[in-house]
């Protein structure tokens, strides 16, 4: 039984005569593990930040979760989850604090709160950290600790914007042990990233070159299509084509 | 609004854990009202002064013993000629120089009248202006003096005279303490509205947390109150601790009611913190936002009234101090603390100050985007 929660219809962003994004077209199912891959400046995050109601589109139409991004961001908020690439936790608040804040402004109650932060604390092991400032917290379990507030409200869908750069392999591999765990629940995710054994993961991938998706398949076809050993190489060969780099 | 007390908690803590904003909210009120009002002084004193004396009379002598007798000015140079007191002028050692001309005595006495000349080195126009109407002030006494002097039992008065004495209403010492406390007291809550307000929103743009904060279903307005509040809050903390000095140190105890100057603070700080919210729609770094606001600063304070009066300024700058909180806010609080104007005497500025405040905050809500 296949439910599309995100449906994409040739959703195109204009930065004046930079098309960062051109006329991409895409769904993604419920509980589907979305991979969004491509090379610096390809217009993922553009494509996610329009997704999420962050930015207008130029053209275009899509609907996340059923709602539509041109009218109905707010209604698209309540039902998603972000993590930005830039680390949003609040620096000068406790992890408690950081908890709390962001489930207080997803409209949660507080006993609520309360109880889930216990959980949560015992299931990443952060128990003893529960009144650290996240400033002295290591970077992985930041990055931990952001993706689990980012999904602390159950969103239906959440978009994750490389979420694991700089972080070191081990944690990588537990960061992803979070991701399955959501995905059981029957959180979609969507997910940028440049590491390809990461695309190996995913349920299905696209490939994004120029600000257009040149590939959309699951990674064992997709190697098969471009006859690759690895998703390394399929991105390679696609990639090899651009013409823009860096955001 | 359930939301609001999640916002308005993080806000706080953050407050409480940055001991650079307790600083400015705290200690900055109190040791700029201990020491600016004693250095920012509208008294003019030691004007340097240079006689040029060719009459070496009694007279002379007499006039020049009274005018450094009166304690404003310090007689710097004693010079033969008009010429070399110039230089002394132009090498910045005197400010004034006053030439009695020979005969001066002589005419004085047989042809009942004489001059002196009075150049004033107008490059520090405030101490130029007062030291020059000091010495006049103190040459017409002198001139009174003689008079009576000579008409100890005159049969008639043959010089009718128009005595002037002036009384100094609601500040009878003159004392600019009394005049300045109240108005540096205004501009630190216009440094609390518009600094660290906008300065705090912007830095949740650079480190990217807005972000976090747009992509959730709260709504701008919720969001802005719980900007805005806590800095609401924290000027009126720095206000009664303000007040507090001023009747501490200052014995400035406000003639007028002192609750009005808080509902006037209340109005006035919305009118700044709506200011400081709308230089940080427009600054992306904190360093633009700094810049922008203190260039709006800058303006605010000078044409504020509280170093010039707005009586005496052009017809345009009239007008922009029409749309000055500030202004309004300075006067008020001059009014309230040395006059005790009542309600009714307040009643158009709290009215404009509250125009003021809807205006900046409705453009910055209008100009805040949760989305790009």
């Amino acid at each position: 039984m296949k439910e599309a929660v995100i449906t994409v219809n040739k959703l195109t962003k204009k930065f004046g005569d930079f098309i960062a994004t051109n006329e991409v077209t895409f769904e993604v199912d419920k509980g589907e593990i979305f991979g969004f891959l491509g090379a610096n400046g390809a217009g993922k995050t553009t494509a996610m930040r329009m997704l999420c109601g962050l930015s207008m589109p130029s053209s275009g139409s899509a609907t996340v979760a059923g709602f539509d991004v041109y009218k109905q961001t707010e209604k698209i908020k309540q039902n998603i989850g972000y993590m930005s690439q830039k680390f949003s936790l609040y620096e000068d608040l406790t992890v408690t604090e950081n908890i709390r804040f962001y489930a207080g402004i997803y409209g949660m109650a507080r006993p609520a709160i309360k109880e889930k932060t216990a959980q949560l604390l015992n299931q990443l092991n952060l128990t003893p950290e529960a009144n650290t400032l996240v400033k002295a917290l290591p970077l992985g379990w930041k990055q931990k600790l952001a993706f689990s507030v980012a999904i602390f409200h159950e969103p239906k869908i959440v978009f994750l914007d490389e979420p694991t750069g700089g972080v070191d392999p081990i944690t990588r591999r537990e960061f992803w042990n979070l991701i399955y765990q959501a995905a059981e629940r029957g959180i979609t995710i969507f997910v940028t990233t440049h590491y390809m054994d990461e695309a190996e993961y995913c349920n299905r991938v696209s490939i994004m070159v120029d600000g257009k998706i040149e590939a959309l398949d699951t990674p064992r076809n997709l190697k098969k299509t471009y006859n690759a050993k690895s998703m390394d190489e399929v991105f390679l060969q696609l990639a090899r084509g651009a013409k823009r780099s860096d955001d | 609004m359930k939301q609001l007390s999640f916002l308005l908690e993080k806000e706080f803590r953050q407050v409480f854990r940055n001991p650079a904003i307790l600083r400015s909210v705290l200690i900055m009120p109190i040791i700029q009202l201990l020491i600016f009002p004693f250095a920012a002084n509208y008294e003019v004193k030691n004007v340097l002064l240079s006689i040029v004396d060719h009459d070496h009379s009694s007279y002379s002598q007499k006039f020049i013993s009274k005018i450094t007798a009166s304690g404003y000015f310090i007689l710097t140079d004693y010079s033969p000629s008009y010429n070399k007191a110039m230089e002394s002028i132009e090498s910045d050692k005197s400010d004034l120089v006053i030439e009695i001309p020979k005969n001066f005595e002589k005419d004085l006495v047989k042809e009942n009248k004489s001059s002196m000349l009075l150049a004033v080195n107008a490059v520090n126009g405030a101490k130029a202006n007062l030291g020059g109407a000091y010495a006049a002030n103190i040459i017409r006494d002198f001139n009174q003096e003689i008079r009576l002097d000579w008409m100890t039992f005159p049969a008639f008065n043959a010089i009718p005279t128009i005595e002037i004495t002036s009384s100094n209403w609601y500040n009878p010492t003159m004392n600019y303490k009394d005049f300045m406390v109240p108005g540096i007291l205004v501009t630190l809550l216009t440094m609390i509205g518009t600094f660290l307000t906008s300065l705090n929103i912007v830095q949740e743009k650079e480190s990217g947390t807005i972000e976090q904060v747009n992509v959730s279903p709260i709504s701008k307005t919720t969001f802005i109150l719980g900007k805005l509040i806590p800095f609401w809050i924290m000027g009126l903390i720095t206000l009664t601790i303000g007040l507090l000095i001023a009747r501490l140190f200052y014995q400035i105890v406000p003639v007028g009611n002192i609750s009005l100057i808080y509902l006037f603070a209340m109005v006035f700080l919305l009118a700044l913190l709506g200011i400081g919210l709308l230089i940080s729609t427009y600054a992306e770094t904190q360093t633009q936002a700094t810049f922008v606001g203190f260039f709006v600063m800058m303006v605010f304070m000078l044409l504020g009234g509280l170093y010039t009066s707005i009586d005496s300024m052009p017809e345009w700058a009239k007008w922009i101090t029409k749309v000055n909180p500030v202004a309004y806010f300075i006067e008020v609080m001059r009014m309230i603390v040395l006059k005790g104007s009542g309600f009714a005497d307040i009643k158009y500025h709290l009215l404009s100050v509250l125009g003021l405040a809807v205006v900046f905050n409705t453009w910055a809500i209008l100009n805040y985007h949760k989305r790009s």
